[in-house]
C-alpha cells in the first residue's frame, strides 16, 4: 500500500484542548510540518505565550518553553544567546503580543533577533473569556467594549504587520489568514519562508495569521471563518511586507 | 429544614449553574441565608461545569461541601463521580434523557428525571434545566415554586413573551 | 435598610468601589477576577467615572500613579501574577504618599500557577514585593459583604492615610454569590473640588501652590529622613488599622488563625470539633499587615496548641509564630495550588495533631 498523508511527527499523537473551529490548532500543525519538512524537529525550540496556546508544548513535539505573559521574545533572545544554530520561535496571540508584550516584540525586530515569531490574531482575548484586545475590530463586540469598540475611547485596532514592517531589523513580515485551503497553503508558504530566513541568519521573521476563535465571538465555526473572512481580512490585508532577496 | 447542601453538575452549557442560582435566589427572597459557589475557569472548552449551594436558616460558614442533601447530575461523568457525595436518605436527581445508567446505591432516594424529552416536548430541549428544576422544588420542597416564579419574573424580565412561557411551562411539566 | 441582592463577588467588588467614592478604574483581564474588570466596563460611564483598560498591569498601575498624583479617586483590580506585575508602582507610589485601591483576587502560584483559589500571595502582599522600606496596609474579606463594607470605606482610608489600601480576596470570594445589602453611595470628590481637597494633588499652580509628586532622593540623608516620616505613619497605621476577629479562644485548647475564605471553612471545623467535646477557637487577621499581634495576648494558658491553617505553604506562619512568641507550639494546616481543603480534611488533620499535644 502507498501512504499517501501521515500526520507530521512534529505534532503529538494527542487530541488539542482548544475549542471546536479554533484555527490554533492548525497554525500548530502547519509550523511543525514546515519544522519536520526541514528535518529540524530535533533542534527546533518553541516558546509559549500566555494565552489558549499556553499550553502548545502539549501538542508540539519539539523542546519548548513556557513565558510569562507578553515576554516571549525576550524568552526567546535568551535561548537564541546559548544556541546560535537552533531553529528558535515563539508563538503568541494578540494580547499577548499587542498588548502586554507590545515593548518586547518591538525591541527583538529591532534588535534582528535571528528568531520568528508567529503570531495568533483573533481580535480578542481567548484564554481570559472574550476581552477586547488592541487588534479587536471598530464596532466589535467584546466583554469589556459591549456596545462595541469605539475609536474615541480605545483607538483604532493594531496592524502589528505594518508596524513591525518599518522596523529594519525585522526582514521578513507577512500576513496570512487560516479561512480557507487555499490561504492555509499560503500560510505554510509563508512559514516556509520565515523560517528560512532565520536559518539563513538575515534577522527577525514574523508570520501574523488571521485567527478564528468562534466561542468568543459568538459563532459556529462556519460562521465565525465566514466573519474572519468579511470583517478581518479587510482591514487586516493579507501578503507580504518585507521579503529578504535571498528567499525570494 | 435547618441547612439543605445542594450541588448540581453536568457538561458546560446545560444551565446547571442556572439551576443552583435560580434555587440560591428563590431562598434568599425566602428570607434564607444562601451561598451559591459555582466551578469557574475556560469551561467553554467541553469541560464540565458544577455549583454547590447552601440555603440555611442561620449564617454559612463554609460554602464549600463534603456531602450533599441534595446531588443534581446532568450528564453520566457527574454521576460516576458524585453519587457518593449524597448523604444517606438523601437525594439524587438524575437527568435520564442523557444518562442511561441508574444509580449503585440503595439507601439514597433517586429520582430519574427525562429531562430533554420532556423540554423537547414542550418545544425546545434548551429549557431541560428548568424541567429538572421543576422537578427538584416539587420532590423536595427546598423552596416554593411562588418563589421561583418569582425569581424567573425577575430574570426573564424584557424576555419574549414565548420565552417566559416555555420556561415556565418547564418548571411545571414533571410529575 | 436597603434589600439584600444577591451578587457575585467580582460584582460587589465593583459596585461597592462606585458607592464607596470611586471615580476612576483601570484594569487589565486576569482569571479569576474578569467580571469586575467587565462590570467596571459597563458601569463606570453610566455612573460618572471613567474607565480604562489598560495594555499590562505594569500600565495599569502606573496610569492609577497618574491619576492619585492628579487626585483622582482610583481603584486597581487584578490577580496574582499581574499585582506582581504592579509592585514596582506600589513602591513608587507608596514612596510619593499617594492615595490608592487595589484589589488582588488572588489565585495559586509561583509562576502562571493556576486559576483556582489561593493565599500564597500573602508574602507579596503583607512584605511589599517591590524595592525599599514601605508598607501597605492589607485586609482579607472573608465574604462577600465584608469585601463591601471593605471597598467602600477603602478610598476615603486611603485619601486619610495617603497611601494604597489592598484588599487581599481570592477566587473563591470572587466567583460565588451571597446575599447582600449595598450601603449608600458616597458623594465622590468632583474634579473641580480636588485642588481645595488635595492641594499636594497635581492641578495647577494656579490653586496657589506647586505641587511635585515624585521619589527620587539623591541625597541619603533626604532619603533617610524621608523614610523615617513615611515610618512614622506606619507606626500610627499599626496602631489604628489593626481588625481581627475571635471566636471562642477563651478557654479553647486549639486556636486556630487562619483568614478570608479559609477563616469559613475553619469555623465550621470549629463547629465540628466542639461537637466532640473538644474546646477549639479562631484568630481571624482581618488585617494582614499590621498583623493582629495583640489577638495572641489574649489565648489562655491551657491552650495547647495553635493552628495556622492557609493556602500556601506556610507564609502567615511566621508572623504567628512571631506573634505567638514561644508560648505555644505552632502547627501549619495548609493545601496550595489551588485546591480548597473540605472541612472534614482539617477537621481530621486537627484532631491528628491535637492528639500529639494531648
Ligand atoms: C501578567 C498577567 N496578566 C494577565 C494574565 C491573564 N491572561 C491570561 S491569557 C490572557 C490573554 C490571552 O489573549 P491572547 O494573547 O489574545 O491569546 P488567545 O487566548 O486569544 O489565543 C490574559 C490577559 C496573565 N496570565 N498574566
Ligand atoms: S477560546 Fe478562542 S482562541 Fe481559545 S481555544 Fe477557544 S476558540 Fe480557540
Ligand atoms: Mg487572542
Amino acid at each position: 500500500m502507498r501512504t499517501i498523508f501521515e500526520p507530521t511527527k512534529g505534532m503529538l499523537p494527542v487530541d488539542t484542548s482548544y475549542c471546536p473551529g479554533c484555527t490554533h490548532g492548525i497554525a500548530h500543525r502547519l509550523i511543525m510540518e514546515c519544522v519536520e519538512e526541514k528535518g529540524r524537529l530535533g533542534d527546533t525550540l518553541g516558546v509559549s505565550p500566555i494565552g489558549c496556546s499556553v499550553v502548545a508544548h502539549e501538542f508540539m513535539n519539539i523542546d519548548m518553553c513556557e513565558s510569562a505573559h507578553g515576554r516571549a521574545p525576550a524568552v526567546a533572545a535568551g535561548l537564541r544567546r546559548v544556541h546560535p544554530n537552533h531553529l528558535i520561535f515563539t508563538y503568541q496571540g494578540d494580547g499577548d503580543l499587542a498588548s502586554i508584550g507590545a515593548a518586547e516584540i518591538i525591541h527583538a525586530a529591532n534588535r534582528g533577533e535571528k528568531f520568528t515569531t508567529f503570531f495568533i490574531n483573533n481580535a480578542i482575548y481567548g484564554m481570559t473569556g472574550g476581552q477586547m484586545a488592541p487588534t479587536t475590530l471598530i464596532g466589535q463586540k467584546s466583554t469589556t467594549s459591549v456596545e462595541g469598540r469605539k475609536k474615541e475611547v480605545n483607538g483604532m485596532p493594531l496592524r502589528v504587520s505594518e508596524l513591525l514592517a518599518t522596523i529594519d531589523g525585522a526582514v521578513f513580515v507577512e500576513r496570512v489568514a487560516l479561512n480557507s485551503p487555499a490561504n492555509i497553503r499560503k500560510a505554510r508558504r509563508a512559514v516556509m519562508k520565515a523560517l528560512e530566513v532565520q536559518e539563513k541568519g538575515l534577522g527577525f521573521s514574523f508570520v501574523e495569521f488571521l485567527s478564528a476563535c468562534p466561542t468568543n465571538w459568538g459563532y459556529q465555526p462556519i460562521d465565525a471563518l465566514k466573519w474572519l473572512t468579511e470583517n478581518m481580512i479587510p482591514y487586516y490585508p493579507l501578503g507580504n511586507l518585507r521579503c529578504p532577496e535571498e528567499v525570494k | 429544614m435547618a441547612t439543605q447542601k445542594m450541588f448540581f453538575s453536568g457538561f458546560g452549557g446545560q444551565g446547571v449553574l442556572m439551576i443552583g442560582r435560580n434555587i440560591a435566589y428563590a431562598a434568599m427572597l425566602e428570607g434564607k441565608e444562601v451561598t451559591f459557589l459555582p466551578s469557574y475557569g475556560p469551561e467553554m472548552r467541553g469541560g464540565t461545569a458544577n455549583c454547590t449551594v447552601i440555603v440555611s436558616d442561620k449564617s454559612i460558614s463554609s460554602p464549600l461541601i463534603y456531602e450533599a442533601d441534595l446531588v443534581c447530575v446532568m450528564n453520566l461523568p457527574s454521576l460516576i463521580k458524585f453519587e457518593r457525595m449524597v448523604k444517606p436518605k438523601k437525594f439524587l436527581f438524575v437527568n435520564s434523557s442523557i444518562i442511561s445508567q441508574s444509580a449503585t446505591r440503595s439507601d439514597i432516594q433517586t429520582a430519574y428525571v427525562n429531562a430533554n424529552e420532556i423540554a423537547k416536548g414542550l418545544g425546545n430541549e434548551k429549557a431541560a434545566n428548568m424541567v429538572m428544576l421543576g422537578a427538584i422544588v416539587k420532590k423536595t420542597g427546598v423552596v416554593s415554586f411562588d418563589s421561583i416564579e418569582h425569581v424567573m419574573e425577575k430574570t426573564f424580565a424584557g424576555k419574549k413573551q414565548s420565552v417566559i412561557d416555555l420556561n415556565r411551562n418547564a418548571l411545571h411539566a414533571w410529575d | 435598610m436597603s434589600e439584600r441582592v444577591l451578587m457575585k463577588g467580582n460584582e460587589a467588588f465593583g459596585e461597592a468601589a462606585i458607592r464607596g467614592g470611586c471615580r476612576y478604574y483601570v484594569g487589565y483581564p486576569i482569571t479569576p477576577q474578569n467580571e469586575l474588570t467587565e462590570f467596571m466596563s459597563r458601569e463606570m460611564s453610566k455612573r460618572g467615572g471613567k474607565f480604562v483598560q489598560a495594555e499590562s498591569e505594569l500600565a495599569s498601575i502606573n496610569m492609577a500613579y497618574g491619576i492619585a498624583a492628579a487626585g483622582g479617586n482610583v481603584f486597581v483590580s487584578s490577580a496574582s501574577p499581574g499585582i506582581a506585575l504592579m509592585q514596582e508602582g506600589l513602591s513608587f507610589i507608596c514612596s510619593a504618599e499617594l492615595p490608592l485601591v487595589a484589589l488582588n483576587v488572588s489565585r495559586g502560584g509561583p509562576g502562571i500557577g493556576g486559576i483556582q483559589p489561593g493565599q500564597a500571595d500573602y508574602n507579596q502582599v503583607t512584605r511589599g514585593g517591590g524595592n525599599g522600606d514601605y508598607h501597605i496596609p492589607v485586609f482579607a474579606p472573608a465574604s462577600i459583604q465584608e469585601s463591601i463594607d471593605m471597598l467602600y470605606d477603602a478610598f476615603s482610608l486611603a485619601d486619610e492615610w495617603r497611601n494604597p489600601i489592598m484588599i487581599l480576596a481570592d477566587g473563591m470570594i470572587g466567583q460565588m454569590m451571597e446575599p447582600v445589602t449595598l450601603p449608600e453611595p458616597k458623594i465622590p470628590v468632583s474634579e473641580a473640588e480636588i485642588a481645595i481637597r488635595k492641594p499636594w494633588a497635581l492641578s495647577g499652580t494656579k490653586k496657589g501652590n506647586r505641587s511635585v509628586v515624585k521619589s527620587l532622593r539623591m541625597q541619603p540623608n533626604d532619603l533617610e529622613k524621608h523614610v523615617e516620616k513615611l515610618f512614622e505613619k506606619y507606626r500610627q497605621a499599626e496602631k489604628e488599622l489593626v481588625k481581627y476577629d475571635t471566636d471562642r479562644i477563651e478557654d479553647a485548647e486549639v486556636v486556630f488563625v487562619s483568614f478570608g475564605t479559609t477563616a469559613r471553612i475553619v469555623s465550621e471545623v470549629i463547629d465540628m470539633l466542639t461537637e466532640d467535646g473538644i474546646k477549639a477557637g479562631l484568630i481571624r487577621p482581618i488585617s494582614l499587615w499590621p498583623f493582629p499581634e495583640e489577638a495572641f495576648s489574649k489565648l489562655n494558658p491551657k491552650t495547647k496548641v495553635v493552628i495556622s491553617a492557609e493556602l500556601n505553604m506556610g507564609q502567615m506562619m511566621t508572623d504567628v509564630k512571631a506573634a505567638v512568641c514561644g508560648r505555644f507550639p505552632v502547627r501549619l494546616i495548609n493545601r496550595t495550588g489551588g485546591i480548597i481543603p473540605t472541612s472534614l480534611e482539617i477537621y481530621e488533620r486537627a484532631k491528628k495533631i491535637l492528639g500529639e499535644y494531648r
